[in-house]
């Protein structure tokens, strides 16, 4: 950092990147989700080791359980994805390793998010 | 930004006792370890041992450094101005938290007190940070009535009630206890402009005169600026003065999704 820039200068940095509140209103509408989603699919998980093999396929396959588990996955692991951005953002300063653990953080998320769906229609097909 | 090993010269090792008051009433006397460095020695930072005479010393802490740099270290530098709470000069870290020595009550702490500097700030001497970038970031934020309606011929008039949005807001000190409390600050504050910036920020967008409020959005609309915010609330609890920057921080960004919805 130059030593002869302004205090000001230094303060202001590059202005304002007029985001931000996108992904606050994001975390919070997906948290609000996981709050209705969570105790329903996990409702659902719980009563899977009662049944056999075929019934537990078949209630993941339902309408019902096929949409809760989606959302539930959809809503957590988006919800995830911001919530660790927010971490790597406070915590790692230097700006490659910033950036590549906000890379890595997004393709995972995603791809575990791919993988889930990939799973229930699998199943439901 | 986090840095988990120490740079060189920043770990504060143990300093010198320096002799109990002449005749004071064992009694009477008060520890305090008070944090000192001194930059031109090139030597660490250390804490030293002070005995205070409390029958000879005023309630306050900062009368304790008073009676420590008139009677017994004369070399001990800290900042202070009006003594009644009104100036912020005297912000530091007292038994662990940050407040302003004149309004913090000796009384309220048992034990050997311990009196640092604010935390996470470079320090110029002793128990006085510099504290640039938190003046630069108070200044970003435009601190002032922002007005296009040509000035009246009196004043900018307002309600009572329009008034009454500023209380809990225009008290502030600018003392930076809340700020450098901040593990957001702590850890962002090249970047993120903290509470005390941000309170003062929400001072002006709350004030029915001023005309910028949208401007004044636009400049915060930022994932560091505002956003490091995560409601820790460390702010309202060191506040010397009791306001509450947490809840006007997130005021403004209550502001930021009112202005898309």
């Amino acid at each position: 950092m130059s030593g002869l820039r302004t205090p000001l200068s230094r303060a202001k940095g590059l202005g304002s990147a007029r985001t931000g509140s996108g992904h606050f209103i994001a975390q919070r509408v997906s948290a609000v989700a996981l709050i209705v989603l969570i105790p329903a699919f996990v409702w659902m998980i719980a009563r899977l080791p009662a049944l056999d093999y075929d019934s537990a396929r078949a209630m993941i396959a339902s309408p019902l359980g096929a949409l809760v588990t989606l959302l539930t996955l959809t809503a957590a692991f988006y919800h995830m994805r911001l919530g660790l951005q927010v971490v790597i953002e406070d915590y790692i300063t230097k700006p490659v390793t910033r950036a590549a653990l906000l890379i890595a953080n997004t393709l995972i998320a995603a791809g575990l998010w791919l993988a889930a769906l990939y799973a229930v229609l699998v199943i439901a097909a | 930004m986090v840095q988990l090993t120490l740079p060189n010269n920043s770990k504060v090792k143990k300093g010198k006792t320096w002799p109990k008051p002449e005749g004071a009433n064992a009694k009477a006397l008060r520890e305090f370890r008070v944090y000192r460095y001194d930059p031109d020695s090139g030597e660490n930072p250390r804490w030293d041992t002070y005995f205070v005479d409390m029958d000879r010393c005023g309630p306050m802490v900062l009368d304790a450094l008073f009676f420590i740099k008139n009677e017994i270290d004369s070399t001990l530098a800290f900042r202070r101005s009006c003594r009644e709470g009104i100036c912020g000069s005297c912000s530091m870290n007292i038994a662990g938290r940050n407040t302003i020595a004149c309004t913090k009550a000796i009384a309220d702490d048992k034990g050997v007190i311990t009196i640092a500097p604010l935390p996470h700030q470079p320090v110029i001497k002793d128990l006085i940070p510099d504290l640039t970038n938190f003046y630069a970031q108070l200044t970003s934020i435009q601190p002032w009535l922002q007005t296009e309606t040509p000035t009246p011929q009196g004043e900018w008039r307002q309600s009572p009630q329009d008034r009454e949005e500023l209380d809990g807001l225009y008290e502030c000190i600018l003392c930076a206890s809340c700020s450098t409390a901040c593990p957001s600050y702590w850890w962002n504050s090249d970047k993120y402009l903290g509470p005390a910036a941000l309170l003062q920020a929400y001072r002006w967008i709350a004030d029915s005169r001023d005309e910028a409020t949208g401007e004044r959005l636009d400049a915060l609309e930022d994932p560091f600026k505002l956003y490091r915010c995560h409601t820790i609330m460390n702010c309202a609890q060191v506040c010397p003065k009791g306001l509450n920057p947490a809840k006007a921080i997130g005021k403004i960004k209550e502001l930021m999704v009112e202005r898309q919805t």
